[in-house]
């Protein structure tokens, strides 16, 4: 079975679409106030709203977020040729922290004086911040074309900007509980146009990543090899730079800073089935989806009517599942190039 | 300084009668908030604005509270909806709340908007924005007792001025909100209580409300009274030079438990007692009486 299915990643594929569909049923049962809300969907205003506004564009939204880490953690590994990369590589985890810490400071000095600030919320100064840090990482490598020189900009950024924002805190104490939200992440607050906007957006970088796909697949071979193909690889992997960039900026801006999610996914994937780099990225990409709605899932249930940080669980059900994997099978496969 | 918050208090009492007749007021954030039908079905995500609900006589109306709001003890019966930071929005919509009431940073505040709740943000912050908010709460809830409320707190907020011991007049303090040490400044909530209580604080207010201060420049500014709350209290003779403060040596510290801190730094309705705790305090160290007092604080 295991052998059939490595050499099957769309029989995977289905699989996993499978199970997201699965989970996301799941998903319109499970919340504080149980199944009585379900029972009561076509009786009850109140208990329509739960489940139609409330537990399935949480639901959703959790699997996008998700799937946008999944994907844009794919992305990173076959872009720096480093297991070890993460979506939050370039400095946007960083800067999207700073700009909430920011929005807030100004919302809580004069919330009325800046109705703008109120327009754009923390969702759109998460973005923003996340934005403004990788174009500063980008800037300071001058460019994408050395891996090492990017990567180490992306550190300094990272460092800086997270140094930034302590400095803002040590000013504004008070903001340090929200900020300590924001720093776990959330799938609590997830709306339909959140939801449609993040789904858009992993539309998007789908497409986008199917299509740079061979660029990945031939860096793996090395960069002489990558430009040997002849492929146009500068201006594919700035577009491969800016998908990261934007996938990892949305999932952020709704969910905040979502641990482990984008770094497990694609190593899930890759101890299950050997793909090329554009199923790779969708399968890494459904992946992350499942992971996050699942450790959503378990965040809303285990201790109902309280609620877990989501981010606590996603940690622990993924880095379980790769521990697992990782004794049960031959450990080349794990962390092996594809 | 005082007589401005209180004016400011009065202006905006005066303000919420004569709008009684308006449909609509503004909350915090700037919205516009409908003030009919008379909310029935309340869900608060911030002690003080609890205790301004149960205040205002209102608190059978409560149907859920946020995890930290403990007074009255009534409340710790009602449904919990989460904390202000991380609300169950799903715990909140299921209450059927006709009233949720919000800090203005709270997250999730625009979803429960968007789930066509009427969400009112109000931040009280100090002394002249908690009159205020007890005000337009008035207004909101639909009662008219927000200025006897206001009335009551002023007179024993007068109580605690004239209990404070002439001796403790114009002392030096130095009010530790947290180990960091994080202190309360001149432009905090409680930098204003001690303000009118007739004390100096040792932290300007220029350097933020609760600024992170340096453990040296304690020592060096040698504050006559510490008051610090219970949980960091027994480490402070252990900090290095700190065993040099005369304040330690004299044992001239207040140190408040868990109950006490709550009614200290909440802006609400319990603001007054919070000044009558502190002003016992200055009395158990400097005496009621001002002559004896003087002598005993100044013996080593």
């Amino acid at each position: 079975m295991k052998q059939w299915l490595r050499q099957r990643p769309l029989a995977l594929a289905a699989g996993l679409v499978l199970l997201s569909l699965g989970l996301l049923a799941l998903g319109a049962c499970v919340g504080s106030s149980g199944l009585q809300s379900l029972r009561e969907v076509w009786l009850d205003e109140v208990s329509r709203q739960i489940v139609w506004d409330i537990r399935l564009p949480r639901s959703a939204g959790a699997w996008a977020a998700g799937a946008l880490l999944g994907l844009a953690g794919a992305v990173a590994q076959g872009l720096f040729r480093n297991p070890l990369a993460d979506p939050y590589l370039l400095g946007s985890a960083a800067g999207a922290s700073l700009g909430v810490c920011l929005a807030l400071t100004l919302l809580g000095a004069a919330p009325v004086a800046a109705p703008w600030l109120l327009q754009l919320g923390t969702t759109g100064a998460a973005f923003g911040g996340a934005t403004v840090a990788v174009l500063l990482t980008l800037a300071l490598a001058r460019g994408v074309q050395q891996t090492l020189r990017l990567l180490l900009a992306g550190v300094v950024v990272g460092v800086v900007l997270g140094a930034a924002s302590s400095l803002v805190l040590l000013v504004q104490p008070q903001l340090m509980q929200a900020m300590q939200g924001f720093m776990l992440g959330s799938t609590a607050f997830v709306g339909w146009d959140a939801c449609a906007l993040m789904l858009g957006s992993w539309g998007l970088c789908m497409v986008s990543a199917w299509g740079l796909s061979p660029v990945l697949d031939g860096l793996s071979l090395g960069e002489s090899t990558a430009r040997s193909l002849g492929l146009p690889v500068a201006p594919m992997r700035i577009a491969l730079v800016l998908v990261l960039a934007l996938a990892t900026g949305t999932a952020v801006a709704h969910t905040g800073l979502i641990a482990f999610v984008g770094l497990a996914a694609p190593h899930l994937v890759r101890a299950t089935v050997r793909a090329g780099h554009a199923r790779m990225v969708l399968l890494s990409s459904l992946m992350g989806g499942i992971l996050l709605l699942g450790a959503d899932l378990l965040a809303r249930s285990l201790l109902a009517p309280q609620e877990l940080p989501v981010g606590v669980l996603t940690a622990v059900l993924g880095g379980g599942y790769l521990l697992w994997l990782m004794h049960r099978q031959n450990p080349v496969a794990v962390g092996a190039k594809p | 300084m005082k007589a401005l918050a209180f004016l400011l208090a009065v202006v905006a009492l005066l303000g919420s009668v004569s709008a009684q007749a308006g449909v609509t007021v503004m909350d915090d954030r700037g919205a516009v908030v409908q003030l009919l039908p008379v909310p029935q079905r309340i869900v608060s995500l911030l002690p003080s604005l609890t205790e301004s609900v149960c205040a205002l006589g209102q608190c059978a109306k409560l149907v859920g509270v946020d995890r930290y709001s403990n007074y009255p003890t009534s409340v710790r019966t009602l449904s919990p909806v989460g904390g202000g930071l991380d609300p169950n929005i799903e715990a909140i919509v299921a209450l059927k709340p006709d009233l949720v009431l919000v800090a203005t940073s709270a997250p999730g505040s625009d979803r429960l908007r968007a789930l066509g709740l009427r969400v009112v943000a109000l931040e009280p912050k100090d002394y002249a924005n908690a009159l205020r908010v007890l005000g337009t709460l008035g207004q909101i809830l639909g009662v008219d007792s927000a200025k006897a409320v206001v009335q009551t707190m002023e007179a024993d907020m007068r109580a605690a001025v004239s209990l404070v011991p002439t001796a403790a007049a114009g002392k030096r303090v130095y009010f530790e909100v947290s180990p960091g040490p994080y202190a309360a400044s001149t432009s905090s909530f409680l930098g204003q209580t001690l303000e009118r209580l007739g004390l100096q604080n040792i932290v300007a207010g220029s350097l933020g409300p609760f600024p992170k201060v340096n453990p040296e420049f304690v020592v060096r500014a040698q504050p006559d009274v510490i008051l610090i709350g219970d949980s960091n209290a027994d480490a402070l003779p252990s900090r290095p030079g700190w065993s040099t403060l005369k304040a330690l040596q004299a044992h001239r510290v207040c140190v408040f438990n868990k109950e006490d801190a709550d009614v200290l730094v909440r802006a609400g309705p319990r603001m007054a007692q919070g000044a009558l705790l502190l002003a016992r305090c200055l009395q158990g160290i400097y005496g009621a009486a001002p002559v004896s007092a003087a002598t005993k604080a100044s013996a080593p």
